[in-house]
């Protein structure tokens, strides 16, 4: 992989958008209802949406390649994505559950990004902070029907926190790439993006009544291009177009 | 970077885009969502530029396959270029384009106060561009394209869609 900062900094923001989006995507006609379906295909697609810039860019400073080679063409360890977006749609709980987590990382990382002294990456923090305070807005509503409404709904998502919580830590365990980025000016600072986090998990896990877990955080090192055993079927899925058919477009 | 109002664009290549359109709100010409961003123009080639609505909006690359062949069809070879800053806002859209959408069965944009609290369900200030009346409830945050909130009005019961602000 090359090695330029930046470019891997871009890898990292862009996996964890390719891989969730991904993951949302499989939901596209099995949503519990039309409505959600909808709308988590919609968050799909401002996910891929943004993805498409992140790579456009990464492209362009590795001077070869496309968007579409960035995403497709590369091994699973050269994929820089968090444990947590690769954890699967389980049942509904666990699909909201997972989404709030990471809007609630996702919106305060896009308004730093704004900041950026990269002017692409503060433009793309621009357009995706929009997005990012919709999604978070509909994962929370969600979050308080579910913990809040039947006993079933509130023993699932309560189960769905007690897994997906460990997963949260990673988010916020700054890499090398990381910490050169925020010393740059570049990149979010992961600490500040932790309280602000922090705070809105506390509240709504408070009008959800659940509860996390105090289980210790799970050992992850995606962000170092090591990753769970559902990574392996996901590329096989996102990949297997372009490696059957090299350079096909639609 | 000012968003170039029609005035500024030279009135032939002004005539062009006004036949270009929204292919998923075809009754929005290019002109009147307001994502045009910059036209240069030397002799007969054109670089343009323009913004998405939202990231993953996948209108943006109809819309830049039908700007080059419209202006093919005059002669012209084109460049599109997809600029993000400065990010396209519902500001942007124009008044002819707010009133054109009404015409069509959505609900244009509420400014952004007004907006959040339609969209939380807080308030009933979406107006149903069937009847009029704001005895409106929203059904979806998220609707049939990503810019899209679902609506339903309870006095003509007929569904619709709403224009989300976006700024
Ligand atoms: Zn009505």
């Amino acid at each position: 992989m090359l090695n330029n900062s930046l470019y891997r900094y871009l890898l990292l923001l862009g996996d964890n958008s390719l891989i969730l989006g991904h993951r949302l995507s499989e939901l596209c006609g099995h949503g519990p209802n039309l409505e959600t379906d909808i709308a988590l295909t919609n968050h799909s697609l401002d996910l891929f949406g943004q993805v498409r810039s992140y790579f456009q860019y990464a492209a362009k400073i590795a001077g070869e390649g496309t968007e579409d080679s960035v995403a497709f063409l590369r091994y699973e360890k050269d994929y820089l994505n968090v444990h947590l977006v690769e954890q699967p749609n389980t049942d509904f709980a666990h699909v909201i559950c997972r989404q709030f987590l990471w809007d609630a990382y996702h919106l305060p990382l896009m308004k730093a990004l704004m900041k950026s002294k990269d002017e692409t990456l503060a433009a793309i923090g621009a357009k995706g902070e929009k997005e990012a305070a919709y999604h978070l807005r509909f994962s929370s509503e969600w979050m308080k029907r579910l913990g809040d409404g039947t006993e079933e709904s509130h023993k699932r998502l309560q189960s769905a926190l007690d897994h997906l919580y460990r997963y949260s830590y990673e988010l916020f365990k700054e890499s090398e790439v990381e910490k050169e980025m925020k010393e740059k000016g570049i990149g979010a600072d992961l600490g500040k993006i932790l309280e602000e986090w922090k705070k809105t998990t506390e509240d709504i896990f408070r009008s959800s009544n659940v509860s996390p877990s105090d289980d210790p955080p799970a050992i992850a090192k995606g962000k170092q291009g090591f990753h769970t055993e559902h990574m392996g079927f996901i590329l096989a899925q996102i990949q297997y177009m372009q490696r059957a058919y090299p350079d096909m477009q639609w | 970077m000012v968003i170039p109002q029609p005035a500024d664009i030279a009135p032939e290549i002004l005539a062009i885009l006004e036949t270009v359109h929204d292919p998923e709100v075809p009754v929005l010409t290019v002109m009147d969502m307001g994502i045009m961003r910059k036209v240069e123009q030397n002799g007969t080639h054109l670089t343009i530029h323009i913004s998405p609505t939202y990231s993953g909006c996948p209108a943006m690359d109809t819309i830049a396959d039908d700007l080059k062949t419209a202006f093919s069809e005059h002669g012209f070879t084109t460049d599109i270029e997809l600029v993000l800053a400065p990010a396209w806002t519902t500001d942007d859209m124009s008044e002819a384009g707010k009133r054109k959408l009404e015409e069509y069965g959505i609900a244009s944009p509420l400014e952004a106060t007004a907006d959040k609290e339609a969209l939380m369900g807080e308030a009933h200030k979406v107006k149903c561009p069937r009847c009029g009346s704001t005895n409106t409830h929203l059904v979806s945050a998220f609707g049939s394209t990503a810019c899209k909130a679902h609506f339903k009005c309870k006095d003509c019961l007929e569904p619709f869609d709403y224009f989300k602000c976006l700024k």
